[in-house]
């Protein structure tokens, strides 16, 4: 049963090893975990900067009153497409089918994926999804219209390519399920022996968390998307009040998928800052059952608190009671995590690396993210600022300062494993200041705007709102530029950069264990487990 | 050493196939479930138009249909024995019936819904258009789940042909049958929903 009888291969590194095909091909059709999440990494890395520029045009268009670059359809267009590209095909997949496919079979003790071939097809349903939502930016009816929500009757009744976008959620849907269930499967089937489910790093625990919400949460959206796409085709109508149907509905259906979405996206990044402090703390997670629990629990809850995106849609009192006390209530374990990391840091040796860097302004982001999330929990200060521009502050903090900089944090911490090389620390350092300095200047002021009453999605706005605007997309530039530096130190650091040891910043979990880059089996030896992933003894 | 590695690996794999496959049973069973809570809201709102609607729908056709499909149900997991006693002829033959069951399955649809075509009463058709809301809902949740429903059993209908031809060219035998299991598993799902499709759209008058 162990393996620590076979005798030992001659070590050659995934990027290098030789398969079945040759050249583009050797990716293309690699059911390695390691190349396909690299295949992710390359795509997703590129429609961010699709997105990224859709926003800066929006952050442009802003930058005065009245009509500046484009006409109010086209700024329509551009935010819905900018919403779906960054929604469905950069942060929903983001960190677990890059990240949690290249280290969640390595942190377990496992050679690969439970099912490598369905991996591989869930990236090309994945692109398929992606090409479908990107074209229909450029087919015949214009871009859609709707926002990144589909909200019925409008996605009902609009001209605009609705149908194709719809359908591209549809299938990276499909895509996120499967990748899901092919996780689920490898964390209950592929442990190593003596790996229980308690001797998990918290990485694995938080896919383990998001991969039952991918699984349980996608159909809904799934379904509801195929209502919406039956009702333009065929004139079938769930929604269209013309026809019987309830828009309301369609709220209730796309929020009981979108908001268990939100916790896809942070659940991993909390996963990642959770391996991160530790390593550069060189202390023990503090708090470790309670770390992985609360993935669990934030997964649960999470399912039960739709309904505060709706407040002012139509809704019961009761209703909105409930749904407001349930909504404070998720908060908990996401605040437990916190303490966590903080109680981690305490006393420790801290080490100021770039990717601790980016772990600690996760935290600063994500609480300010969190906590203005209550003042749109609590139905009160909600229905004030409802469909302004602080919601726009606010999930941006949750979504870019939560799951953007996890993200960043990630592929600093772990660029060394996957590649072999070291990038410039002090090229990082220096991004990760423009970069940080550059979201807070164009987010903050949008929590200021929101409250003075700046309603979100508009192409105009009163005079009284030009400081703030202006401020916002000057802080759009300088994060723009920041993350040009920060991509070309990570290419430089890749094409030219030092070679990097096998355990740079002396991590205590099991890819550190193994050679950089990892072999194509990962484990040449049967890895050790160790009781509490983070001894550092 | 060497043989029983082989063997705990084989059957470890095994036990992740199947447990893949439930797992997908769930999202299908939640695909299903949104409609089944958007059914359950308009019937709740239009309860006597939801009563009239289904007069209109043929309980014998339906019950037909029911009967065809547990019958289907027996015949696969009786093919799945079969396999299991390394009878390949009497496994080829019981998972041939049940495709036979699945045609018959759809050749009553065919004829259900065409009756209703005949009578002008489809999606988007100028009768529809003059029916009261929740008649209309009604026959919108109709058509839509029926045809959710029989894209369901197409797709088994390719997965179970697979298993056939794997079966026929040994790939599948007595030791290694996960995907024929995995086949069933799914039909019996296909003909689960259909067991709810049933009552709330045949006998709910
Ligand atoms: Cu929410």
């Amino acid at each position: 049963m162990t393996h620590n009888t076979v005798d030992k291969i001659e070590y050659v590194s995934f990027l290098e090893h030789k398969g079945k095909y040759k050249g583009l091909f050797s990716w293309i059709f690699a059911t390695d975990h390691k190349r396909i999440a690299l295949l992710y990494l390359y795509a997703i890395a590129t429609f961010f900067f699709v997105g990224a520029i859709l926003g800066l045009l929006m952050r442009l268009e802003l930058i005065a009153p009245g009509e500046t670059i484009m006409k109010p359809q086209t700024y329509n267009g551009i935010f819905t497409v900018h919403g779906i590209i960054m929604i469905f095909m950069v942060v929903i997949p983001g960190l677990s089918a890059v990240f949690g496919n290249f280290f969640l079979p390595i942190l377990i003790g496992a050679k690969d994926v439970a099912f490598p071939k369905l991996n591989l097809f869930s990236w090309w349903v994945f692109i398929f999804g992606s090409v479908l939502a990107v074209a229909s930016q450029f087919m015949k009816d214009g871009p859609p219209d709707t926002g990144w929500t589909f909200y019925a009757p409008y996605s009902t009744a609009t001209g605009t390519n609705v149908i194709m976008a719809t359908t591209a959620a549809f299938v990276l849907g499909f895509s996120s399920i499967l990748t899901g269930l092919n996780f689920l499967v490898t964390i209950h089937q592929m442990r190593a022996p003596g790996m229980k489910f308690f001797n998990m790093p918290l990485f694995p625990w938080a896919i383990y968390a998001t991969a039952w919400i991918q699984l349980l949460a996608t159909p809904i959206i799934g379904i509801t998307l195929l209502m919406l796409i039956a009702e333009r085709l065929f004139g079938i109508g769930f929604f269209d009040p013309n026809l019987g149907g309830d828009p309301i509905l369609f709220q209730h259906l796309f929020w009981i998928y979108s908001h268990p979405a939100v916790y896809v996206m942070i659940l991993p990044a909390m996963g990642v800052i959770t391996e991160i402090i530790p390593t550069f703390c060189q202390r023990r997670v503090y708090g470790y059952k309670a770390i992985a629990l609360s993935s669990v629990a934030i997964a649960g809850v999470g399912f039960l608190v739709w309904g505060h995106h709706m407040y002012t849609s139509g809704m019961s009192n009761q209703a909105r009671w409930f749904f407001s006390l349930l909504t404070f209530v998720v908060a908990v374990p996401s605040a437990i995590k916190v303490f966590n990391w903080l109680s981690t840091m305490y006393k420790g040796s801290i080490d100021l690396k770039p990717p601790f860097l980016y772990a600690v302004s996760f935290i600063f982001l994500f609480i300010i993210g969190g906590t203005t999330g209550l003042l749109l929990g609590s139905v009160a200060t909600n229905v004030q600022v409802h469909d302004t521009a602080f919601i726009v502050a606010h999930f941006h903090y949750i979504i870019f300062g939560g799951m953007g900089f996890a993200f960043f944090a990630a592929i600093h911490y772990w660029l060394p494993k996957m590649y072999g090389k070291m990038y410039n620390f002090k090229r990082a350092n220096i991004a990760w200041a423009i970069i940080f300095v550059g979201f807070n200047l164009l987010y903050f002021p949008q929590f200021i705007l929101g409250f003075q009453g700046m309603p979100r999605r508009y192409f105009d706005y009163l005079p009284q709102f030009q400081t703030g605007e202006v401020i916002s997309s000057i802080g759009g530039f300088i994060l723009v530029s920041g993350l040009i530096l920060m991509v070309y130190n990570l290419v430089m650091g890749v094409r030219k950069g030092e070679p990097s040891p096998a355990n740079p910043w002396n991590g205590s979990t099991l890819e550190w264990q193994i050679p950089s880059p990892p072999s194509i089996e990962n484990f040449d030896e049967a890895p050790v487990i160790k009781k509490n992933p983070y001894d550092y003894n | 050493m060497s043989d029983t590695n082989i063997h705990t690996e084989e059957h470890r794999n095994d036990d992740a196939s199947k447990l893949g496959m439930w797992l997908f049973i769930f999202t299908e069973l939640l695909l299903f479930g949104g409609l089944f809570l958007v059914y359950s809201i308009y019937r709740a709102q239009y309860p006597h138009n939801f009563h009239e609607g289904s007069l209109e729908l043929s309980v014998t056709i339906g019950a037909i249909n029911t009967i065809v499909l547990l019958f289907s149900s027996m015949t696969i997991a009786m093919a799945l024995t079969a396999m299991q006693r390394n009878n390949k002829k009497l496994a080829m033959t019981m998972i041939v019936v049940t495709l036979v069951m699945a045609v018959v399955f759809l050749i009553n649809k065919y004829f259900e819904w065409g009756a209703k075509f005949h009578h002008g009463l489809y999606p988007g058709s100028d009768l529809m258009a003059l029916l009261e809301r929740g008649h209309l809902l009604y026959f919108s949740l109709y058509f839509f789940m029926t045809a959710l429903h029989a894209f369901h059993i197409i797709v088994g209908m390719v997965l179970l042909i697979v298993v056939l031809l794997r079966v026929k060219s040994n790939r599948i035998h007595a030791h290694k049958y996960v995907l024929l299991e995995n086949g069933a598993l799914y039909w019996h799902l296909v003909d689960l929903i259909w067991i709810f499709l049933f009552p709330l759209l045949y006998l709910i008058s």
